[in-house]
């Protein structure tokens, strides 16, 4: 009994010695971001635009397709019900409330994290094990700063570009539904879209898209630093940065949707 | 240990280290390490694998933090500076990497140039003046646009050697600069690290454990065997140096069989493992 309160209490700490890592990256990552650049040291945007590229650009095409699948499928399923109730024009708000409130910046998040945290971790643990870690400092250049700084400016503003993309074609996707078997005309199926979305739906999607983007960079760098010797040992912290990145995106989305919940009760 | 005690605070020492200890965890691998290094000398750090050269390397540069004693370098205690007073001694040095750490992103133009920008506020145009020149020294004139991975091992090693020079550091540190070289292009570096000596009067520490290329290029040498300083002195009190560790790694002697919990020969063979974070890669370096 006492060894599994013993183990128990080992995991909790444990855990939060990662979250706390984790935060510690954040902070020192938002200081060469905001801080240091008024401070007359290097500016860190010029990195950003070819991570940004990488990020965000490149991941446009996939995104589209599988975003554009989603809102169909939310179409059919929801239309499923609705037909019962014979209100199959509520398809249209259905679509539009659930991507932008909840699976734009979903999908979006678990994407990047397939495409992007993966191959942060990969980046810096390979860095890692060449010892190029080792001679940026020798040169006197802070790895965090150099290596994290850019990835953390290009995710926090692609993540919402990328999840109002992914928002608009999840609608598109379920236009296709609407116009074929529902009688909506296409521009009758995008107003009812519109008029069915508040402000409201819209920011808290990107407020979480943002939170996912910095959860993601944080997790996929700090598992690349954490790196220890030997290319088995890459492998082995780009599979934990995806596995941890999923989790913790997953947990970060349940405390935002409940604080907007809450929130959105008064 | 002769020669090494008392004169830390003369003019002319760039580099002093007092009782230096390093721990990785509960074990030790430096027990105590005493030396100095003067102005414009080139000091090789000889020693066999897992004898700790390559941590004390580490320590010099403040990758690794001494758990007792000091490293002065240009009469600063590494141990008690801050991150900008560190950053600031790190701009004067220069450090080699066994496998050359080039950024396999970047160019080999644009891997020399890093360090210019980030610290320096030079035109671009300067900045590529200084890359072609640091290159040309290094013999790889021309080859500035080329990927690291475009070259050779030997180019690597050179390369690196360009972005090391590239802020005019007054010390130069080389880890293992000619291992897995085939001789004549270790032969190439070892004449390369002669020339900048020459040319630049530049203090140089080499860790290494090829004795013809430590032979060449030291003007003093210091044995290490599992984490002491086995003996200190120049090349020829080296030579003739009648203590038994040393004649026996000057002689290539292989370790008595059953002695030792190690085998010597083994522990030669299987290069540097448990000497760094970084150990189990050098396998394939």
């Amino acid at each position: 009994m006492m060894e599994f309160v013993a183990q128990v209490g080992e995991t909790v700490t444990d855990c939060l010695a990662y979250v706390g890592a984790l935060a510690t990256l954040v902070t020192r990552a938002s200081y060469y971001a905001f801080v240091a650049p008024f401070q007359g040291k290097n500016s860190r945007w010029p990195g950003a635009v070819s991570q940004a590229m990488a990020v965000g650009v490149r991941a446009l095409p996939i995104l589209s397709l599988i975003t554009f699948f989603i809102g169909l499928i939310l179409a059919l399923q929801s239309a499923y019900e609705l037909r019962k109730l014979g209100a199959l024009t509520y398809v249209a708000s259905a679509v539009a409330v659930s991507m932008s409130r909840e699976l734009g910046p979903l999908i979006t998040a678990i994407l990047v994290i397939g495409r992007s945290g993966s191959a942060f971790a990969a980046e810096i643990g390979t860095m890692r094990v060449t010892e190029e870690i080792d001679a940026l400092e020798t040169m006197a250049i802070e790895p965090v700063d150099f290596l994290v700084t850019p990835k953390f400016l290009a995710m926090i503003v692609m993540m919402p570009c990328l999840t109002m993309w992914a928002n608009s074609m999840g609608i598109l996707g379920g236009s296709l539904f609407g116009v074929a078997q529902a009688d909506f005309t296409w521009v009758r199926y995008i107003r009812s879209s519109l008029d069915a979305l508040y402000l409201r739906d819209i920011t808290t999607g990107l407020i979480k898209s943002v939170m996912f983007g910095i959860t993601i960079t944080a997790v996929g760098c700090h598992e690349g630093f954490s790196t220890g010797g030997g290319a088995e040992e890459i492998g082995r912290s780009t599979t934990q940065a995806v596995v941890i990145s999923i989790f913790m995106v997953i947990a970060v989305d349940l405390v935002f949707t409940a604080l907007f919940f809450f929130a959105g009760e008064r | 240990m002769p020669e090494n005690t008392k004169e830390s605070a003369q003019a002319g020492t760039v580099i002093s280290v007092r009782d230096l200890r390093v721990q990785y965890g509960e074990r030790e691998i430096l027990h105590g390490i005493n030396f100095d290094v003067e102005h414009a000398q080139t000091l090789v750090i000889l020693g066999g694998s897992g004898s700790g050269k390559s941590t004390l390397l580490r320590t010099l540069v403040g990758l690794e933090k001494p758990s007792a004693g000091q490293v002065w370098m240009k009469g600063q205690d590494l141990a008690k500076t801050s991150r900008a007073e560190m950053d600031e001694i790190r701009k004067k040095i220069g450090m080699s990497f066994q496998g050359g750490a080039l950024f396999g992103s970047m160019t080999v133009g644009e891997n020399v140039a890093l360090p210019l920008r980030e610290h320096t506020n030079l035109e671009d145009s300067t900045i590529e003046i200084i890359v072609r020149l640091k290159l040309d020294q290094v013999g790889l004139a021309g080859f500035e646009y080329y990927m690291p991975s475009e070259l050779s091992g030997g180019m690597k090693k050179r390369a690196a050697v360009a972005r090391a020079l590239a802020m005019d550091p007054e010390i130069l540190f080389f880890d293992e600069p000619s291992a897995g070289l085939d001789p004549i292009i270790a032969a190439g570096i070892d004449h390369l690290i002669l020339q900048l000596k020459r040319a630049f009067h530049m203090t140089v520490i080499v860790v290494t454990h090829e004795l013809a290329s430590a032979f060449l290029i030291a003007d003093r040498m210091v044995l290490i065997d599992k984490g002491q300083i086995v003996a200190i002195g120049t090349t020829e009190e080296m030579r003739s140096s009648t203590h038994p560790r040393v004649r026996q790694f000057l002689d290539r002697v292989p370790e008595p069989e059953v002695s030792q919990e190690l085998d010597y020969l083994q522990m030669l063979t299987e290069d540097s493992r448990g000497t760094g974070r970084m150990a189990g890669w050098r396998r394939g370096a």
